[in-house]
């Protein structure tokens, strides 16, 4: 009786068990790497917005604190996007005719907000509060970057939930002195950051572990 | 068989009754078994049985994926009754997916040659048990989709599956059950399929059942392995038959609901799993040495030792039943006594006595050599076991999850068509497994049944 199989199977068989266990694992660290790239969180993506505003521009070179136009960053949830009179407290007067800000008068003339386009997308099952960050001393530029070199605002942060519990399971690291350095875009944790975020913690009564982490806490 | 010998069916059937029929030899069984799947002509029966169950799968697919369409709303569940059907059913497949790996392991491990002819469907039945329970979690879940996410891996939430919770450790005992009785079967089949192939007769057979027996020639080292490699998973099986309806048992007793809250869950769980099991088995094993005649191979001892079986854990059942009552009314505890009260007056009480009728009583028949050793009777049985242990698992959930701690968290069940639909459809999956494993793969282990021909001879020399 003729063989069924040619000789080279051996080979194949044992190559195609060695490479089903290769792919496999090589597939689930596919998997597990685009998952956390810029493709699927939309990390390090600039997006083009209805008048390019410059954040370089307004805070890195003018000096603009954040609360001048996030109002409510400190008491609400929301950061607040600024009405289109909060632009023109200036740009009546400074660049009052550029082409290049007619969208903001036109906004201003016909009283429809600008449609700016969001950039921090979290998903609607996370309830998310800026004011109680700030209060316990997060920093901005903690989760935004440095959002004084940005002429066009990233999303700086991959905003996973491995991302939030990295810093819900370790507070101190993030916690800055005074509410001057929560809005610094330029700081940098001093060499002592290890006791003294554990010292502010306790003096502000940073929750524990467990309850930062808690399904409640974020999902409501 | 030759016609001067006494009919092999007849009620004296005692240890000295071989496990198989007398006047065959090597050739004659692997002729035999092998036909099944190679030479012998597809019946009629065989065309007629696959559509009747391949459209009641069909039936599982719709219900399945008006599911996915409209989610889990579409069942009679609703709190306080968030486990229905999808839970009972679970159970009950899951159990009845025991019987296999007590064949084929712990039966092996304890040199049971009666085991041989039955451990290859009870191992299939056993698989495609495991499939049908493995259904009803995944979409119980509501997003089967993100079914995943209860398997340990680094994920982008960051967060470790619930440890503590019985819940994930039915997904490790479930489907480490399903790995390890696939291998088992596997290895067990390797031998088989060389057969099959070497004895096919076009290309593409000897092809397909040459890829799957991985290059077996039969040769002594190969035996060597084999059997070391059998011996191996048969250890690392028997564990998993008590584990797995122990864990499965966890899902309740962890529970703090009266009526789930008890110690004795885990034994009796896996008894009441072999219980079912073994009537699973004599439910196919039935029809299927009729219709293919195997009386030789399939033999009253095979049968009468499965209603042993049967009879002993449906005692140790009985005995679990009895001392979940008496365990309630000893404590005293309000609730649990209370639970027994709505066991034998409330609205499903009906329910509770056809459980007693089905798995305590009528079962009390297979005391009777008579009884275990007629065949129609015996399958009848099986069925009522089946039932029984379906019933035995609705009485567990509805009833303490309908009779809560607070009478405004009172609530009814009543499952919907969807229900019944996904419930029935998962019996057709079953049965249509079970039609393309005995037409595909040798149903009776060839290989075992040759050593079984040298040993009868020896036996009766």
């Amino acid at each position: 009786m003729a063989q069924i199989f040619h000789r080279s199977t051996n080979f194949i068989s044992r190559f195609s068990l060695f490479s089903a266990v290769f792919l496999a694992g090589l597939g689930l660290v596919g998997v597990l790497g685009l998952a956390r790239s810029p493709y699927s969180t939309n990390q390090n993506v600039s997006r083009a917005q209805p008048v390019q505003f410059s954040h370089k521009h307004h805070v890195g070179d003018d000096g603009l604190d954040c609360r001048y136009c996030h109002t409510s960053v400190e008491t609400s949830a929301v950061a607040g996007i600024p009405p289109t009179k909060t632009c023109m407290n200036c740009h009546s007067v400074l660049y009052a005719d550029a082409p290049y800000l007619e969208p903001i008068r036109e906004s201003y003339r016909t009283n429809q907000s600008i449609q700016w386009v969001k950039v921090h997308r979290l998903p609607d099952f996370v309830y998310f509060n800026h004011s109680i960050h700030i209060n316990k001393g997060v920093g901005c530029s903690t989760c935004h970057g440095s959002i004084n070199q940005m002429p066009l605002v990233f999303q700086a942060s991959p905003l996973l939930m491995e991302w939030c519990l990295d810093c819900h399971r370790n507070p101190e690291r993030a916690l800055r002195a005074t509410k001057d350095d929560v809005f610094d875009m330029n700081w940098k944790a001093p060499d002592n950051q290890a006791e003294l975020g554990k010292q502010l913690a306790a003096e502000r009564k940073i929750r524990s572990t467990a309850e930062l982490t808690s399904c409640s806490t974020c999902h409501r | 068989m030759s016609a001067g010998q006494p009919p092999f069916d007849s009620p004296e059937i005692s240890r000295l009754t071989p496990v198989l029929g007398p006047g065959h030899t090597y050739s004659s069984v692997t002729d035999k078994i092998s036909a099944i799947v190679l030479t012998r002509p597809t019946s009629l029966g065989w065309y007629i049985g696959f559509l009747l169950a391949f459209s009641v799968f069909g039936v599982l697919n719709i219900a399945i994926g008006w599911l996915i369409m409209k989610g889990v709303g579409i069942w009679g569940i609703n709190i306080p009754i968030g486990w229905g059907f999808a839970i009972v059913n679970f159970v009950w497949w899951i159990g009845i997916g025991h019987a296999g790996t007590l064949i084929s392991a712990i039966l092996f491990l304890l040199n049971q040659k009666w085991r041989t002819s039955i451990n290859r469907f009870a191992e299939a039945m056993t698989l495609f048990a495991v499939a049908c329970a493995g259904i009803f979690p995944l979409i119980h879940t509501g997003r089967p989709w993100y079914a995943f996410w209860m398997f340990p891996y680094p994920s982008v939430m960051g967060i470790w599956p619930q440890f503590r919770s019985p819940l994930i450790w039915d997904v490790f005992a479930v489907s480490t059950y399903g790995t390890v009785s696939l291998l088992f079967w596997f290895v067990g089949l390797i031998p088989d399929l060389a057969t099959l192939r070497d004895r096919s007769t076009t290309k593409a057979k000897q092809i397909i059942y040459g890829m799957l027996a991985m290059g077996w020639r039969g040769s002594a080292r190969h035996w060597h392995r084999y059997q070391s490699a059998y011996l191996l998973l048969a250890g690392l099986a028997t564990p998993l038959v008590l584990s797995v309806h122990t864990v499965v048992s966890f899902d309740f007793s962890i529970a703090i609901v009266p009526g789930w809250h008890t110690t004795i869950f885990p034994p009796y769980f896996v008894a009441g799993a072999i219980y079912s099991g073994f009537a699973m088995v004599i439910t196919i094993a039935i029809p299927l040495r009729k219709a293919y005649g195997l009386e030789d191979f399939i033999t009253m001892r095979h049968l009468e030792n499965m209603a042993k079986v049967m009879l002993a854990t449906g005692l140790i059942v009985a005995y679990g039943y009895f001392f979940e009552f008496f365990m309630s009314l000893y404590s005293g505890n309000k609730f649990d006594v209370f639970l027994v009260h709505q066991r034998l007056h409330g609205p499903y009480a009906p329910f509770y006595y056809a459980l007693i009728l089905c798995n305590i009583l009528i079962p009390q028949l297979l005391w009777f050599q008579k009884m275990r050793t007629n065949v129609v009777v015996l399958f009848l049985m099986s069925i009522v076991v089946n039932v029984g242990m379906w019933l035995e698992r609705f009485v567990i959930i509805v009833i303490s999850l309908t009779r809560d701690f607070m009478p405004s968290a009172w609530g009814r069940y009543s499952p919907t068509i969807w229900d019944w639909a996904t419930f029935i459809g998962t019996m057709g999956m079953f049965v249509m497994l079970i039609f393309l494993f005995v037409r595909v793969l040798p149903a009776i282990s060839i290989a075992e049944m040759r050593e079984l021909v040298t040993e009868t001879s020896e036996e009766h020399k």
